[in-house]
This record gives C-alpha cells, sequence and structure tokens, in this order.
C-alpha cells in the first residue's frame, strides 16, 4: 500500500502510461455533453454586443430607447458608458438581450451611436513613426526597448568566423476556439451563476466577484464542457460583465456568446513581431554571438511608456540555444486593434521562427548541416536525444540536400526545429474522493477539461490507486463548488491534478482500509469493501505533493514539404515530431495534444494571418472564409515519438507541441527553394515573389 | 456539400409560375406587362409569410417538432434555441466551419444555411438521433477509439458529415474522406484521427498512416 508520507508513482501500471479511451467521449459524441454555449436556464435569454465600427472615435452619444422597443428585447446596458474613446474596431458599446438571437439582432441595428472619429493607425510601422495618430492620449505607441545585455557582444562579433543578419516577421494570429467566449449568467439577490467557456473556473470567479463588486460566496462559475480555449479564455472578460448586468436589469438568465465576427475582433490574439537579428559562430559552429532588435504589436493592449511596452509582444530570446555573449533589444507599439492574449505558449513560436530561421541561415553559409549545428549548440540533454532519435527517423543523412538544389517545379525540402517550455504543478491544487457504499467512485476537483483529457486522466489515476477501471470513476471537474483546481493554461494542468489526485485517492484508500478493517480494499475487494461502509459514504480530500510532477518539457520537430515552383503552393508531406514531458499519463490522449500542436502550428506556418485593412482601419478576416485554418485534407503523414521518462514526474504538452512546427516547415521551404522566406505565414504570393516571379506582396 | 431542392412553399413555387408566364407571355409582353405584374403580386401576397411568426414543423430524429417561428429563423437556431437539441453546435452561423451539419434526407447540410420553414417536410437528423437505445452507432464508436475528439465542440458535424458520406458511399477512400470533411473545421486538431475513425467505421482494416511510439529515455 502507498505509503502516504512519501507517494511516488507505481513502478507497475495498468493504466498510467497506457491508453485510455476519453471517458467523456461518449457524450461529446453523442450531443450529451452541456457547452456553456448549451445551456437553457429557465426563461433565458439571448445576449449580443454592439461593436465599434469606428477603429477610433469619441462617442458622444447612445441611445438604447429605439432597441429597448423592439419585440423581445428585455433589456439594453451600455457597456463603458455614454461618453467615451472606442479604440478599436470592435470595442464593446452596448449589449442587448431578448427572447430571440433575431430580436437581439434587430436591437443592434436600432442602437443609435453618435461619435466624431478619430485618426487611427492598424499598421505597425506606421505606428511607430513619430507623427502617427496616438493609439493612447497619454502615451507614445511605440514603448522604449527593453534591452538586456550579457557578455561582449561587439568583440565577440569580430572574433566570429562567420556572422548572418537577418530580419523575420511573424504575424498576428487569432485564437478561434471552435466555441466563441461567452456565458449564461443568472444574476439574482441570491448571488450569481455564471455557466463560462472558460480555461479557469477560479480565475472567472475572481473576475466576477471583482468586476460586481460581489462577495466571492456569492458567485458560482461552472464550466461542464467547453469547446476550446487556447489561452484566450482565462477571464470573465467584457461579455461576462455585460451578461451579468443583462441579466439583473432583465431578471432573467442571459446566454451571451460572442458570434463568430467578434471572436476575430475582440477577445485575444498572439502579438506580431519584426526581427532583425544577427547571429555569429566560431569556425567550427559553436556560437558566439547573438544581437536582437524586435518589435512588436499587442493591439491596444501594448506599447506606452513602459520598458518593453508589455501586452505580451516580447519574446524569449535568444531562444534555447547557448550563447555567451547576447544583446537583446524589445519593444511593443500600439495599433488601433483588439488586444493581445495569451496564446498556446505565448512569446514561443515567434521567438523560435526567428531562431531557428537565423540558425539555418548561419549553417547554410558556413556550409555546416543544420542538424549538427543545433545539436553543438543545444544545452539540454532530452533534446539531445530528440536529435537523434529524429534524425534518425527521418533519414536526415540522407534527405538533407544542398538548399534548392531539388530538381524540377516541385521541389523538396526538409527541415529542423525545437522548442522547449516551462509549465510545472501548481501548489495550491485540492481535490476530493468520494467512495460510496455500493463502490461507486466520485472525484471532484474545481479544474476545467478543455478537452486536453483532463476528466480521462483524473479517472486514469484514481483507476490505478484503486484497482478499478477508468470507466468505474465518475470524475466531477468544472464547478467552484468542488475544492479548487487549477486554470488550465501554460501546460500546468496534468501536472497539478495528476499528483493531487495520486494524493486523494491515496488518502481515500486507507480511510477506507482504516474504516473498514480490509487490509487490502483494492481490485476485486473493492465492492465488499465499501459495503462495510454503512450508508455513509466516504469523502476525503487530498492535495498537491511535491515530487511527483516536474517541469520543462521540449521537443524537436522534423518537416519535409514540397513547394510548387509554379503556383507557390506549400504542401506538408511529413511532420516528424519527437517530444518529451516526464512521465506519460494517458498515451491516447497525449498523442493527440501533439497532433493537434502540430496542425495549429501548420496554420501559424502557413495559413493564419489577421490582416487589418488601412484605409478603413477595419479586420478584414475575422471569419473562417478569410481567415484560414488548417483543414482535414491538410494533413500530412504523421510520425509521432513521446520519450517517457517516468523520472522525472508528470509534465504537461499543450504548449510545447506548437512551438517549433512553424518554423520546422520554414526552414524545409528554405531548403527546398535554395531562398528564405523569412515572413510567416508563408503563402503562395510570397514563395513566387521570393522566387522572383512577381513583385512582393504589400503587407 | 450538396442540398436537395428546396421545399416548395404553398401550391407551386416562384419559380415555376414565372417559367410558365416565360413561355406564355414573350410575345404580348407590353400588352400583358400590367397583368403580370398584377397576377405576380396576387401570387407573392398568397405566399408572402412573415414578418410574423408561422407555425412550423421539423420531423426531426424521427419526432414531430412543432415550433412557432418567424420565417427567417435558421434550422440551426430553431434546434438550438427554439428547442432543447443543442448537439448541433453554432461555429460560424455563416456556413464555413461544419460544426452545425445535420442531414436532411441522409444528406450533410450545414443548418446554419437553411432556413427552419424550408426543413419542413424532410428528414432530418441531429447528432442526438444517432445511437439508439445509448448503444453508439459504428462512426460514433471508432471515433471514441480512436480519440478522434478532443474540446469536442466540432464532433457533432464531423460525426454527421462521416456518417453521411459512409451512408452513400461504404468503401470510401481517403480523398473521399477528406472530400466529405471539406466543409468541416477542427481548433483543436483531430483531423488525423477523424480520417483514422471514417476507415475503422467503415471496416477497412489497415488504417495506420501515420505512426506513434513511445520510447524510453535511457
Ligand atoms: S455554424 Fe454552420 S457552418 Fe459554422
Ligand atoms: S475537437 Fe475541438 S474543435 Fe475539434
Amino acid at each position: 500500500m502507498p505509503d502516504p508520507a512519501n507517494l511516488s508513482w507505481p513502478k507497475e501500471t495498468k493504466y498510467i502510461s497506457k491508453s485510455t479511451h476519453r471517458v467523456d467521449a461518449a457524450q461529446k459524441l453523442t450531443g450529451k455533453a452541456r457547452y456553456s454555449s448549451d445551456i437553457q436556464a429557465e426563461g433565458w435569454l439571448y445576449g449580443m454586443i454592439l461593436r465599434s465600427k469606428w477603429p477610433a472615435a469619441k462617442i458622444t452619444n447612445i441611445n438604447l430607447e429605439k432597441a429597448l422597443q423592439i419585440p423581445g428585447i428585455k433589456a439594453a446596458i451600455l457597456i463603458k458608458g455614454n461618453e467615451r474613446t472606442v479604440r478599436y474596431y470592435g470595442d464593446e458599446i452596448a449589449a442587448v438581450a431578448g427572447t430571440t438571437k433575431i430580436a437581439c439582432l434587430d436591437a443592434l441595428k436600432a442602437i443609435e451611436v453618435t461619435a466624431e472619429p478619430l485618426p487611427y493607425v492598424v499598421h505597425e510601422d506606421e505606428a511607430k513613426k513619430p507623427d502617427a495618430p496616438k493609439v493612447w492620449d497619454d502615451a507614445p505607441n511605440l514603448s522604449k526597448p527593453k534591452v538586456t545585455e550579457k557578455g561582449e557582444v561587439d568583440k565577440a562579433f569580430s572574433e566570429c568566423a562567420t556572422v548572418v543578419e537577418g530580419f523575420y516577421t511573424t504575424q498576428v494570429q487569432l485564437h478561434h476556439p471552435m466555441e466563441t467566449h461567452g456565458n449564461t449568467v443568472s444574476w439574482t439577490d441570491e448571488g450569481l451563476t455564471a455557466y463560462a467557456s472558460t480555461q479557469g473556473i477560479t480565475s472567472v470567479k475572481d473576475g466576477f466577484a471583482g468586476s460586481l463588486q460581489l462577495e466571492q460566496s456569492k458567485v458560482r462559475v461552472i464550466t461542464e464542457y467547453m469547446g476550446g480555449g487556447f489561452g484566450a479564455k482565462f477571464g470573465s472578460g467584457v461579455e461576462g460583465k455585460a451578461a451579468a448586468e443583462l441579466s439583473k436589469a432583465a431578471k432573467a438568465p442571459v446566454r451571451l456568446m460572442l458570434t463568430r465576427f467578434d471572436q476575430g475582433l475582440a477577445v485575444g490574439n498572439r502579438p506580431s513581431s519584426f526581427q532583425k537579428i544577427k547571429l555569429g559562430a566560431s569556425a567550427d559552429g559553436t556560437l558566439l554571438a547573438y544581437q536582437l532588435d524586435a518589435y512588436g504589436t499587442a493591439g491596444i493592449g501594448g506599447g506606452g511608456s513602459s520598458e518593453g511596452g508589455g501586452g505580451g509582444a516580447n519574446f524569449p530570446a535568444p531562444y534555447i540555444y547557448q550563447i555567451p555573449n547576447t544583446r537583446v533589444s524589445q519593444a511593443t507599439v500600439a495599433i488601433n486593434a483588439g488586444s493581445a492574449r495569451a496564446f498556446r505558449a505565448p512569446g514561443n513560436p515567434p521567438a523560435s521562427f526567428g531562431m531557428e530561421s537565423i540558425m539555418d541561415d548561419l549553417a547554410v553559409k558556413m556550409g555546416m548541416d543544420p542538424l549538427e549545428l543545433r545539436v553543438k549548440n543545444d544545452p539540454n540533454p532530452v533534446r539531445q536525444k530528440e536529435y537523434e532519435v529524429g534524425g534518425k527517423r527521418v533519414g536526415w543523412k540522407e534527405k538533407y540536400k544542398k538548399p534548392g538544389s531539388s530538381p524540377g517545379v516541385i521541389k523538396t525540402g526538409i527541415g529542423c526545429a525545437s522548442g522547449s517550455w516551462g509549465g510545472g504543478g501548481s501548489k495550491k491544487t485540492q481535490g476530493e474522493a468520494q467512495i460510496n457504499p455500493d463502490g461507486s467512485v466520485e472525484i471532484r476537483m474545481g479544474v476545467q477539461d478543455l478537452g486536453t483529457g483532463t476528466r480521462t486522466v483524473l479517472a486514469v489515476v484514481a483507476a490505478e490507486v484503486f484497482g478499478l477501471k477508468p470507466e468505474q470513476i465518475t470524475v466531477k471537474v468544472g464547478d467552484t463548488n468542488y475544492p479548487p483546481g487549477p486554470g488550465s493554461g501554460g501546460s500546468t494542468t496534468c501536472a497539478s491534478i495528476s499528483p493531487t489526485a495520486l494524493d486523494t485517492c491515496t488518502n481515500a484508500l486507507n480511510e477506507l482500509q482504516k474504516q473498514t478493517g480490509v487490509a487490502d480494499a483494492r481490485g476485486e475487494n473493492w465492492f465488499a469493501a465499501c459495503k462495510k461502509l454503512g450508508v455513509t459514504p466516504l469523502v476525503v480530500q487530498g492535495k498537491f505533493q511535491d515530487g511527483l510532477s516536474s517541469r520543462g518539457a521540449g521537443g524537436v520537430q522534423f518537416a519535409e514539404v514540397e513547394v510548387d515552383t509554379e503556383t507557390g503552393r506549400v504542401t506538408v508531406k511529413k511532420m516528424t515530431c519527437i517530444h518529451d514531458c516526464g512521465l506519460i499519463m494517458n498515451t491516447l490522449t497525449l498523442e493527440s495534444q501533439i497532433y493537434g500542436g502540430t496542425i495549429m502550428g501548420m496554420g501559424y506556418a502557413l495559413y493564419e494571418e489577421r490582416v487589418m485593412d488601412k484605409l478603413s482601419g477595419a479586420l478584414l478576416n475575422p471569419n473562417f472564409e478569410t481567415y484560414k485554418l488548417t483543414g482535414l485534407s491538410d494533413m500530412p503523414e504523421f510520425d509521432i515519438v513521446l520519450i517517457n521518462m517516468p523520472e522525472r514526474g508528470v509534465i504537461g504538452i499543450g504548449e510545447p507541441s506548437v512551438i517549433p512546427s512553424a518554423s520546422a516547415i520554414a526552414n524545409a521551404v528554405a531548403n527546398a527553394l535554395g531562398v528564405r522566406i523569412n515572413s510567416l505565414p508563408i503563402t503562395p504570393a510570397k514563395v513566387l515573389a521570393a522566387l522572383g516571379k512577381i513583385p512582393a506582396p504589400v503587407s | 456539400m450538396n442540398e436537395s431542392e428546396p421545399a416548395k412553399i404553398g401550391p407551386f413555387s416562384r419559380r415555376t409560375f414565372l417559367k410558365s408566364l416565360g413561355t406564355t407571355a414573350v410575345a404580348t409582353a407590353a400588352v400583358q406587362a400590367q397583368t403580370m405584374a398584377a397576377e405576380l403580386e396576387k401570387v407573392n401576397a398568397e405566399k408572402t409569410i412573415g414578418p410574423g411568426t408561422v407555425p412550423v414543423t421539423l420531423k426531426v430524429n424521427g419526432e414531430m417538432l412543432k415550433l412557432q417561428l418567424e420565417p427567417r429563423v435558421t434550422l440551426l437556431d430553431a434546434l438550438r434555441n427554439y428547442s432543447s437539441l443543442t448537439g448541433s453546435k453554432e461555429g460560424c452561423d455563416r456556413g464555413t466551419c461544419g460544426a452545425c451539419t445535420v442531414m436532411i434526407n441522409d444528406v450533410p447540410v450545414y443548418s446554419c444555411m437553411k432556413l427552419a420553414i424550408e426543413a419542413q417536410g424532410q428528414a432530418i437528423t441531429t447528432v442526438e438521433g444517432l445511437a439508439k437505445n445509448g448503444k453508439l452507432t459504428k462512426v460514433q464508436q471508432a471515433f471514441l477509439n480512436r480519440d478522434a475528439l478532443m474540446c469536442g465542440y466540432c464532433t457533432p458535424g464531423f460525426v454527421m458529415s462521416v456518417t453521411a458520406l459512409l451512408r452513400k458511399n461504404p468503401h470510401p477512400t481517403a480523398d473521399d474522406v477528406r472530400h466529405a470533411c471539406s466543409g468541416n473545421l477542427c481548433r483543436c486538431g483531430t483531423y488525423p484521427r477523424i480520417m483514422e475513425a471514417a476507415f475503422e467505421a467503415s471496416g477497412v482494416a489497415k488504417v495506420a498512416i501515420n505512426k506513434t511510439e513511445v520510447i524510453p529515455y535511457a
């Protein structure tokens, strides 16, 4: 029997590190799973938001009268007051609640807004200019740079055998979870209950209590099922507060989910980056010096007077590799566009794109194998193993050819890139197990399942400890009435909940055995032991324990591509993904995470980009017909290798899998063509321009 | 995505009326223009429905759903917001994501792009109508086995698209699956496993396009 004072993961396992089917799959496959957008509370109303059609304007009056006269409309509210400045196309102005969606649509049209348009700027390079319209009245668009320096950079560059310079840019990427942001909120004198589409029920509870000045004990947040977040769904949000106020005004529950259009405008994105990099190495390929000058935009959320500018547009630099002499300068520029938010591995994909691109450019200039250059300069022992395993699996030695040497119209290329992510578990996580006299088991934790398989991991741990099957465990998550769990971000969920579940279930088993006098209640003895509880269920708590999880996961990915030099189209033929995340909890759902991250990275590489219109200040492509996501027919062949390292404990995988994909694809394209496309996404137009077949596209 | 011809509303559709006018009235167009306009107005007046609500009966999963709807309400809106059938999801409400896919007479249709009144008199199947007595269909079971779902928000749409494909074409090729799912998006990235699930459900033995492997560090 496990010793509660000195917990460790079992060596021999039935479920941990094996493949268990998602315990909630049937619910999702039959339409029974209730997402936050599916909630039909008694007497519920539909809610919608009116947004600014001006990129910048002084609002002088908002008249809700006519909207309130539309049949079915029960409430209309101002979002940030009557007189105010809106600073981007999509800024929230007012909200309505009514008995039907069509009534709400009519009401939004009936709201009269008087405004004086203001000058605006939606493009990074224009916003940087001293005479550009100011996004914020009292702060510059371009922040002071944040500068860090290590070693003797100039001296080191002068001693390098090879120095390369490059300019690499990445786009603004939109999260676009399939379920948009939103809530069903009921706010009465008794308190507030929100069914939220969120990654953090606890932070949403905190958000509602704070923004509405409610006692936290009066707020309950529930997320039975939610349709993806990718970093953008942590707060109660403007839309949550609006739903609450509408609910109070209309005296009815309000379901306010954003439209897809809203989703593109207002609830987060990955900041852009413009990276001027200089990298130098000695004759044997040892990196000696690195210099970065970068800026990017976080929309209205960055820029200003602070160093670096905040808003999430800065990124780790230099990325991954060991370089003794570095000078890094990063700034943020504000533009009239929606604010950035955390997006799966914030900062890392742009960091990886710049670094991995210039690594390949350096290798090419030196006539060195880019994989060897990585092996030489990557200090991480696990990634060393991943280079070795991956290199063999893809047949790197045979496949890597001199850039541009592939014959014919359709050229092939191969590329490699790596990623690294911290993660780690939250020490504040708590859990609860209820063992019922009939032998049924409930595990309760105030965490939420984003689709990563959180419920399934909890069932796996409980089944392992109790000697039961995962499907015999009822997992209850997504309710702030349960013991507090972590927010699901930063790849910390699995590393938080698994140790907590082990502790909770071990305590419960010990208590069961103590109370019933059964020496070993596990497995076949389970039901007989539970019966001895009489009529009273056993409820036992547990908490996070150190030593069962850790941080620091990595991965190396290899991309093989075909580039059609006549159409400019890039086809990813194969992705080889070698990843580690410590002790694997559930192989099946872990593999799904790697697929998911890599596929999202493919979109970042080739398709996705928020396009702002300089002439109108509007976002041109908030919808899927113009904002292109990777589809099923874009799928390459995959080879996924997971390195199991039980000795390290549990580490999350959500973020590491998305980091290197775009960089690996970009390197493969450069290898195919012999010229680098230095800007994501790699569109056919950019490919043809790089080949000199058409003029460079204007951004 | 194919759609069947929209159902006729009333005794004859506007198009057939205009067609019949076209063949007989051309020669004396000038003389008859006025009569024609009057006639057209009359026919249109007869068929004008809305803007208020009208009774709409939908046959969903074999059961009759009697609703009172404005004519401009979409089938998706009717299912999700006027009845308790929230299995079909709204991802975009403009025909670009496929989360709302249902089957109408076995043909996959974006329910957000069809008015509820147009869907009357046809057999509508939503994701709730597939599993009988709690037993998953082959397609659903294959999705479960292959972990072809993550957050699950796109899943009902994919399940409908794959189900419709296999009803029409029990032994699809990879290209058939790609084509059938070309109108569905998944942000979580379940595509490789949806492909595998489609093959498993169709009984095609070898489905491993992709390799996955766990190796030790040491
Ligand atoms: S909701 Fe119908 S296609 Fe997106
Ligand atoms: S499973 Fe989340 S969108 Fe497809």
